[in-house]
């Protein structure tokens, strides 16, 4: 029924749109960001932590299953990046479990730290994590130093596949500017969709009114660093992949792709007028509390493309700069047929999961936090 | 060469992420049921005691929840991290799991969390149990599906070695699903996990005893924990008997080790403690029948005949059959492109050799041994105090019955005393089922040495002593924040007290 080919682009595509929810879901990210910023005392601070506070978890389980679905479907990827570059993984890792911790311990008695400490955590988490999830996924483009070598597993001695080059783990990727472009675009992405997530979930006129100050800084970061990231990438050299696999470098890679898959075309430009539209409604128009919506569906649509941009029509998707041909590619680091066809009827349950969590996300949504909820229930943080 | 340091230190890291994460998990699956069960009472007797009495443990569950997940991210990124070679050489197989987890058992477990802890006054009570419910399922089901993947690599099935990728490759799903050692490892992980919840409840219930208040509360939690308690650890002794029938056929030398059995035969005894021991016993664990078969460390290097006839190949006649897979993959790879005809003779050779290919990668028949220190006295522990605890629960729930349990206080103190035992005993488990595996990351296909990332021993120790610190800091918050949650009590109002009893007595009786 399915051909291994079309097994293996509908995975990226499925990991693209992983990952294109994932940035979407770090609008948690975004407002956890600001709980200082916008948060001007305690009541405020609180309502910021229990509004995001009650969505954590979605971004935390997309993570989770982004990593799953990539190990499942592309595992020399999982395998050779983060094996090779440790640290930003480990330090991605270790921003997450202190968010995932700090909710529930920062009021309790007994937390040891303070409450301050675990929303200083909070905020750290909002910052980082966007901002190396973006240098991490930047190095799609740019390459990292790293080779393949598949015949070392014969070597009883030395039988390690993927080995990273550089000594610095990952963190050399902060040396291409290109890859700092983008991880301070996601991290100003998600600011902006903290603050149309707190918009929209928050109902506090003086909260929303400083939330609603910081949205054109958040939304001009932005804006400023996806065009010169884009800009830069397009005018870049690419990793090409010729039908005999061989990797080449070539002039204008991902400017081609754009232009050659029309169809990743018209989902990147929905995706970033959708998100534009969201933004400039939000930030003209008083009382709009939808923006999220329009701006989060473009997210979702923008980071798909560039992942389709970063892996399809003949490109090496994880480039090594230090060996083009140990560059993984989608049809080179994929699992098998078989696997890749049983993840593939697994994946057509996804619709149902995605129902409950709407239904139950509406549920819980259907009124907006108030000052007065806050104060009077016991079910917060 | 592999470091032999970088591969002491990335399986201390795992080693230190899955202790740590066993100390969160089995409490978040136990509670899960045990509030669920308080809820169901809630909506069914339409008593707002137990409402109150399952949201006192829904807030001691969410303490504990975070932790459990916080670790578990770890862990299933250091699959790749620091398994690198592992992820690639079986991530066909293993990843599949992992990513059904994530998509169908997380997801569950994240969407219906929030609504249990935010949504009492948001939801209707029938969605809001359902709720409850499905957290603790998709909590369940999370561990099913890293169970299938840890089942898999103590007795790998469903697979081919395919030389042209250089990994194995899955061609039997549901043989990995229904993998037997799988089945067993799930259900006898998640209720002993019922079992730590359950004790848990029954020590902290039994605090408040000893401190004569929340009577009403504690009476009706520790009747309900000793009843969930008391089934699940009966399954777990009956899930442990064939998980020792699937050890005995798959792993002998985990057996072997867990056992001390330098030597084995038919009519093997089975050692309480060194020098103690029931003749016998062994072999009716291990095979169902007194004059079956155990073979000890030594039979199991030396190589032995099974009483069927079978000739079961020594340590140094397995080496070299991993070597002739090892020699066999590279003649091949070296091969298929130039040589067609050589290619073919190699990749016969390979698919003769191929289940001892992890053989290839050993150097010395003593590492085939796990340290049976470290196998034989868990295991002791293990059933030592899965025994103890089920006679705890038998007892305690007895005397409640008997509306007796107020008066005795040396039980009330050794079931509060008994909360860490019940850890020991999980974490004992655990060690068996790893330790036991080694030198093996997949039994007879993969050692450890083979399957760690090229990364420098500096930075798996950095990381290491990273997550000794993080992970201590979360543990010693949690148990403080516990305290605190537990000496302010449920706050069941003015139904709590002695006053409370009789009411208890009469009214959900």
């Amino acid at each position: 029924m399915f051909e291994y080919g079309f097994l293996q682009q509908y995975w990226w595509f499925i990991v693209s749109l992983l990952g294109g929810l994932l940035v979407f879901l770090m609008f948690v990210q975004g407002g956890n960001a600001m709980i200082f910023s916008a948060g001007k005392n305690e009541r405020q601070r609180q309502m910021i932590v229990n509004s995001t506070g009650r969505k954590w978890e979605f971004t935390f389980t997309t993570l989770v299953t982004f990593g799953g679905a990539f190990f499942a479907s592309f595992p020399l990827f999982y395998s050779t990046s983060f094996g090779g570059a440790f640290w930003v993984w480990v330090l991605i890792l270790i921003t997450f479990v202190f968010q995932a911790v700090s909710y529930e311990f920062q009021t309790k008695a007994g937390n040891l730290l303070g409450k301050n400490a675990f929303r200083i955590f909070l905020t750290v988490n909002g910052c980082l994590a966007p901002l190396l999830i973006g240098t991490a996924v930047g190095t799609f483009f740019t390459g990292s130093d790293f080779t393949v070598n598949k015949e070392a597993v014969g070597d009883s001695l030395a039988p390690v596949i993927s080995v990273w080059g550089s000594g610095w783990h990952g963190l050399e990727a902060v040396t291409d500017f290109r890859n700092l472009l983008l991880g301070l675009a996601v991290m100003f992405l998600s600011a902006t969709l903290g603050c149309l997530y707190m918009i929209n979930n928050i109902d506090d006129r003086e909260l929303v009114s400083n939330i609603r100050k910081n949205l054109p800084w958040a939304a001009g970061g932005f804006v400023l660093f996806f065009v010169a990231f884009m800009t830069a990438i397009f005018l870049s050299e690419g990793y090409a992949v010729d039908a005999s696999g061989t990797v080449f470098m070539e002039k204008y890679k991902y400017w081609h792709n754009l232009l050659q898959m029309p169809a990743v075309l018209a989902i990147f430009l929905v995706g970033v007028f959708s998100a534009l539209y969201g933004i400039a409604k939000t930030i003209f128009k008083d009382g709009y509390r939808r923006g999220i919506w329009w701006t989060g569906a473009g997210t979702v649509f923008a980071v798909m493309a560039l992942f389709m941009l970063a892996g399809y029509n003949g490109t090496a998707y994880y480039p090594s700069y230090s060996d083009l041909q140990s560059s993984l590619t989608i049809s080179g680091s994929c699992s098998s047929e078989f696997t890749l066809k049983v993840m593939t009827y697994v994946s057509f349950l996804i619709p149902f999961v995605l129902a409950y969590i709407i239904y139950a996300w509406r549920s819980m949504d259907s009124k907006s936090i108030t000052a007065e909820e806050i104060e009077t229930t016991d079910d917060k943080y | 060469m592999v470091d032999t340091a970088l591969i002491g230190w990335s399986r201390a890291q795992f080693a230190l992420t899955a202790c740590y994460h066993w100390v969160f998990v089995p409490l978040t699956l136990g509670l899960a049921v045990i509030m669920a069960v308080m809820e169901t009472l809630y909506v069914v007797k339409k008593d707002e005691f137990w409402k109150r009495t399952a949201k006192f443990w829904q807030k001691i569950f969410g303490i504990n929840f975070a932790v459990g997940i916080a670790t578990g991210i770890i862990l299933e990124f250091e699959f790749g991290t620091n398994w690198s070679n592992y992820s690639w050489f079986v991530g066909d197989i293993f990843g599949a799991p992992l990513a059904i987890e994530g998509i169908f058992a997380f997801f569950m477990e994240a969407t219906f969390v929030a609504v249990m802890f935010f949504g009492w006054n948001k939801v209707g009570r029938k969605f809001h149990l359902a709720a409850t419910w499905l957290t603790g399922i998709g909590a369940s089901i999370s561990a099913l599906w890293i169970l299938v993947a840890n089942g898999w690599m103590q007795h790998p099935v469903g697979m081919e070695f395919n030389p042209d990728t250089v990994r194995h490759e899955m061609v039997d799903f549901w043989a990995v699903v229904s993998n037997p050692v799988a089945i067993s490892k799930f259900f006898h992980s998640v209720l002993s996990g019922w079992m730590t919840g359950s004790v848990f409840v029954i020590g902290i219930s039994c605090w408040y005893l000893l401190k004569k208040r929340e009577i009403r509360f504690a009476k009706a939690s520790i009747r309900v924990a000793s009843a969930v308690g008391i089934i699940g650890t009966l399954a777990v002794m009956f899930t442990g008997d064939s998980s020792a029938l699937h050890v005995a056929k798959y792993q002998p030398m985990k057996l072997a080790a867990a056992e001390g059995l330098e030597d084995g035969g038919p009519r093997a005894p089975f050692s309480i403690v060194p020098g103690v021991e029931i003749p016998g016993m062994l072999s009716i664990l291990a095979t169902h029948d007194i004059d079956g078969f155990v073979p000890g460390i030594n039979d199991l290097l030396d190589g032995y005949v099974a009483p069927d006839g079978t000739e079961v190949l020594s340590a140094e006649a397995k080496k070299e059959r991993g070597d002739m897979a090892l020699a066999a993959f590279k003649a091949y790879r070296e091969n298929r492109e130039t040589d067609p005809a050589a290619a073919a003779e190699a990749k016969k050779v390979l698919e003769e050799n191929v289940e001892y290919f992890g053989y290839g990668y050993i150097d010395d028949k003593e590492e085939l041994v796990p340290d049976v220190w470290l196998v034989y006295w868990p295991f002791r522990i293990m059933v030592g105090l899965g025994c103890f605890l089920l006679l705890l629960m038998i007892l305690v729930l007895w005397f409640e019955r008997k509306n007796r349990i107020e008066k005795m206080r040396w039980l009330q103190w050794v079931s509060l005393c008994s909360i860490p035992l019940v850890y020991m005993a999980g974490q004992a488990g655990w060690i068996v089922a790893e330790v036991g595996r080694q030198p093996w990351a997949i039994q007879d296909l993969l050692p450890v040495k083979a399957a760690v990332s090229s990364l420098s021993k500096g930075a798996v120790m950095t990381t290491f002593f990273i997550f000794v610190a993080v992970f201590t800091l979360f543990l010693v918050i949690e148990i403080r924040i516990m305290i605190n949650a537990v000496r302010k009590g449920p706050e069941t109002g003015a139904e709590d007290g002695t006053a409370a009893v009789e009411g208890a007595q009469a009214g959900d009786r």
